[in-house]
């Protein structure tokens, strides 16, 4: 009996001792400042943001006397903000793109932000644009990103100024057997509707219409329409079965490394290619996407990632105050831009760093004329079956079957 | 493989049990087991841990007031005790874990897939009425035009942590500084308060000016404090500026409505669809989430964009199924038999060669496959001269598909024949040589219905996890080939990848939806398995 007095004593003992473990490891940062009373801020990002957020935080909870904690969610970060934040288990800041804030909003996990006039005059109008929706501004934009033409100088100098010119200049290089491809654009076998955009417009095609004040309008589907099977007649015939100058063969996978390998002098790419490209030791310059001769201009998306204040944060005063009155200081842009370098949004930090990187300027130039990429839910029904249809379409489909049909699966998603 | 190969196929056939008087053996032989230290030791851990995952897990359940949950919890947590520390229900002792863990594992989830299937739940669907209406109050918070942005401080009469909350605001114009609660808003003197050069209270005669972290600690307080204005209201904007603002639309208990007060426009709650809709069928983006009865499952079955190609890809689905498994099987078993045979040399190298395969992850490796059958740059028109587009071809995807998991696969199947064919009795197959059967005879009369006995439950357990395997066709085709004219149903779509594109390809996801569907796959599954064991049951009666 005395044996299993002692055992049951044992158990309580290792019981309390194993909880006490568990709680203590809720609280890792209270000790990092001890001024911090009450207030901690706690910021979800994807790794490479979360290094560079990392000394800001410290530094913005440091002078405030908050604690702040930085984490880095690598996978699916918009889904996990969402479900953790309707079970009270999210960040009160998150960090992402503004293609998100159409389904933050509807699932009510971000809250607007309200920035004075002259805040607002400080960004690229364009970005400020990307993160309204419905009239409300939701995050601060931080960095933009658009798509450019990527060439490679040593084979083609001259920048073209068409996709005719592009094409011709692409087929001597092959014909003299120096490259094996004519462009690299990423298409892979189910499409990639955010790289065919440009030419898509230039074309003649549209998404979506845009309401009285200047919103996307759900409503006004342009997939489908006679100027979206217009345009995907002229993609066709760059396809495998015209002139072979867009390929699903060229995937997400292996566009930037057929470019570096030097066997395309053209690509289609974003800032984050440039990294690549630099590594392989190419001469290399970054012009705006051609069009089609006597087409419209040839727009990129244009991308914004930004911060968002989130709904159900369990600091959300502060989470203001760190998004709208410090995210608008143009040290973070420049740290930011130093962990990956887009363009940054605040024309202050960008005119900071564009003097040492003369690419950012270049990209900011292809990206003027560019469209912001819908943030409304609706724009989630595009991409897989839009990505499709172009793939189809370069494989030699008809296009007016294959865009009409991808329209009516479209249309019929959106609610 | 999971844990199918542990269900039914694994009852033994009657007989087999040793019989006698068991129970009153086991009884007697429990009273007389000495208790030893390190039995005694592993369980006082063990408990251990059963209590501080409890306790652990307490903690949450009170600070939401979830009293079921607590009362499971304590009553689970009491019965483990009360099992363990009582010398008697030896039986159960033995029963309990594992049972804990299918109530954890496999009933819970199933029992919450069922009912899901029953809601809307899904993006734009996952709260519930109360906070849809805050969302959309919140979201409509407009700055009024043309109205004065204030620096903000956040002051107390009382004592920081608990006294009354009032925000301290400076006009940018005139540098006059007003004090605003509840009631509304009234000037300062000047010479009460010191204003910093940026606009911000510094001090206020009879208040405390709370610094950004006392601020944070009451973050709530200050996001709820609102103070009323002619012209809307006041409120914080951070910890350091205030604006002036009016929520545009307000919930109308009356009318069950929401309404803007700019437009006047109405949209009246709909408990079935659980959204606020408009006359003019106009939705207001925020939902919440309501049950929706058999709706997800009439829909799956009277939607012709989901039945239309369901059957084909049914068919494709079970070829895929019975192909993976079947081709390993035979592959694997193939291989097995080689290197089984006496006269083989080298054994060892080979095994260890044919199971780098299954060593890798496939997860890694199905992304190289996918590279390897790249029309332009793949490694396998490259190296035969080809210029097949594998993956742009309904026939050729779905046999690289094939031939992507054959190769995944056969190690497995390998190693599990290996093992059951040491099992048979080298002494067999000797005796039909004897007879004078050829070795294939041998092979089909003896050795192939032994290994079948053996490997039936796993054989059936790999067609049920490749029915669904997801990873195979995601991360090779996606699906693809698509027609054309119907990008939502590709080739080599399975079952599972085909849903998961209805239900989280389009505007969001639907995870009520997604659940029916996979209650009828589940159905679907659960058929096959239950005919094959019962098949498999009645050949180890004549085998065995």
């Amino acid at each position: 009996m005395r044996i299993r007095t002692a055992g049951v004593i044992a158990v309580f003992t290792l019981a309390l001792a194993a909880s006490g473990c568990g709680g203590g490891s809720d609280e890792p940062a209270t000790d990092e400042s001890p001024k911090a009373a009450g207030g901690k801020l706690v910021i979800w990002a994807d790794d490479k943001r979360t290094a560079a957020l990392k000394p800001f935080a410290e530094t913005f909870g440091r002078e405030n006397g908050v604690t702040v904690e930085v984490q880095a969610v690598s996978k699916d970060l918009q889904t996990n903000f969402v479900t953790a934040s309707q079970q009270g288990s999210g960040p009160d800041v998150v960090v992402g793109a503004h293609d998100w804030i159409g389904n933050m909003v509807q699932n009510g996990a971000i809250d607007p932000v309200q920035l004075a006039a002259d805040q607002k005059s400080a960004f690229n109008q364009t970005a400020i644009k990307a993160v309204t929706f419905n009239g409300q501004l939701y995050g601060v934009p931080y960095a933009m990103e658009n798509l450019a033409l990527i060439r490679n100088t040593a084979l083609a100098p001259e920048a073209p100024k068409t996709v005719e010119e592009l094409v011709a200049t692409g087929k001597r290089l092959k014909a003299e057997k120096k490259a094996s491809e004519i462009l690299c654009l990423q298409s892979g076998q189910n499409g990639d509707a955010y790289h065919i955009y440009p030419l898509y417009t230039s074309a003649g095609g549209y998404l979506f219409g845009t309401t009285a004040n200047g919103d996307y309008d759900p409503k006004d589907l342009g997939v489908g329409k006679p100027e979206s099977i217009e345009a995907f007649k002229k993609i066709g015939a760059l396809g495998e079965k015209g002139e072979g100058v867009l390929k699903r063969s060229i995937t997400p996978e292996n566009s930037i490394a057929t470019f570096t390998g030097k066997k395309c002098a053209f690509l289609v790419s974003g800032p984050w290619a440039v990294a690549d490209v630099k590594k392989a030791g190419i001469s290399y310059d970054i012009t705006p996407v051609p069009g089609f001769a006597g087409g419209k201009e040839a727009q990129p998306f244009v991308g914004v990632q930004a911060f968002y204040v989130a709904s159900k944060g369990k600091n959300k005063a502060l989470a203001q105050e760190f998004v709208a009155n410090h995210v608008t200081k143009p040290d973070l842009a420049v740290a930011l831009y130093q962990a990956e370098p887009r363009p940054p949004a605040l024309t202050a930090a960008l005119d900071q760093v564009k003097g040492s990187d003369p690419d950012l300027a270049k990209f900011t130039e292809a990206g003027r004329n560019g469209q912001v990429l819908p943030a409304i839910p609706a724009m989630a029904a595009i991409w897989d079956p839009f990505g499709k249809a172009e793939a189809a379409v370069i494989g030699g489909a008809d296009p007016a079957r294959t865009i009409t049909s991808a329209g009516q699966t479209i249309a019929g998603q959106i609610k | 493989m999971s844990t199918p190969s542990s269900g039914p196929g694994s009852t033994r056939a009657p007989g087999r049990e040793p019989v006698g008087s068991r129970p009153a053996k086991s009884r007697t032989a429990g009273e007389h087991t000495p208790i030893t230290l390190t039995g005694l030791g592993a369980k006082v851990i063990l408990l251990g841990l059963v209590a501080g995952i409890a306790i652990w897990a307490a903690f949450p359940l009170v600070e939401a007031e979830q009293w079921v949950g607590l009362a499971l919890l304590v009553a689970t947590t009491a019965g483990l005790f009360y099992l363990y520390l009582t010398r008697r229900h030896v039986p159960a002792k033995y029963l309990v874990p594992g049972t804990l863990f299918l109530i954890a594992f496999q009933i819970v989830p199933v029992l919450y897939t069922a009912s899901t299937a029953f809601t809307n739940f899904g993006d734009g669907h996952r709260g519930d009425k109360q906070g849809t209406i805050v969302a959309i109050q919140t979201a409509s918070v407009e700055q009024v035009p043309g109205s004065t942005e204030y620096a903000l401080s956040v002051a107390t009469e009382g004592d920081p942590a608990t006294g009354p909350l009032v925000f301290l605001v400076t006009d940018p114009a005139d540098g006059a500084v007003s004090i605003g609660d509840a009631t509304g808003l009234r000037r300062l003197d000047a010479d009460e308060v010191t204003v910093a050069p940026g606009g911000k209270v510094t001090a206020a005669d009879g208040y405390t000016v709370l610094n950004f972290g006392q601020a944070s600690a009451r973050s709530q307080e200050i996001t709820d404090l609102v103070v009323p204005t002619a012209g809307g209201a006041l409120r914080s904007s951070g910890l350091s500026r205030a604006y002036e603002g009016k929520a545009v639309r307000a919930y109308d208990a009356a009318c069950d409505c929401v309404r803007d007060s700019e437009t006047g426009r109405t949209w009246t709650a709909d408990e079935s669809t659980g959204s606020f809709v408009a006359d003019d069928g106009e939705r207001l983006a925020q939902g919440w989430k309501v049950g929706v009865g058999l709706r997800n499952f009439t829909r799956v079955l009277t939607d012709p964009n989901i039945s239309g190609p369901f059957l084909g890809t049914l068919v494709w689905n079970f070829a895929f199924a019975v192909g993976s498994t079947g081709g390993t099987f035979m592959l694997g078993t193939f291989v097995a038999l080689a290197l089984h045979s006496p006269r083989m040399r080298g054994t060892n190298l080979y095994r260890v060669l044919l199971i780098l395969p299954y060593a890798m992850p496939s997860f890694a490796m199905l992304l190289v496959w996918r590279d390897m059958f790249n029309t332009d740059f793949g490694l396998i028109n490259n190296l035969f001269g080809l210029g097949v587009n594998w993956f742009g071809e309904q026939w050729s995807a779905r046999a690289a598909v094939l031939l992507v998991q054959l190769w995944l696969g056969y190690p497995y199947m390998f190693l599990v024949a290996t093992g059951a064919l040491q099992a048979i009795p080298r002494e067999l197959t000797e005796a039909t040589s004897v007879d004078g059967a050829s070795p294939w005879q041998s092979f089909r009369a003896v050795t192939l219905p032994l290994l079948l006995v053996a490997l039936s439950p796993l054989l059936i357990s790999s067609f049920a996890y490749n029915f669904n395997n997801f990873n195979a066709i995601y991360l090779t085709t996606e699906g693809g080939p698509f027609p054309a004219d119907n990008p939502s149903n590709g080739a080599t779509d399975l079952l599972i990848t085909y849903t998961y594109r209805l239900a989280f390809g389009g505007q969001g996801a639907e995870f009520g939806f997604a659940a029916a569907i996979s209650l009828f796959i589940f159905a679907i599954v659960a058929v096959v398995s239950a005919v094959s064991f019962r098949r498999t049951r009645k050949q180890e009666e004549v085998y065995a």
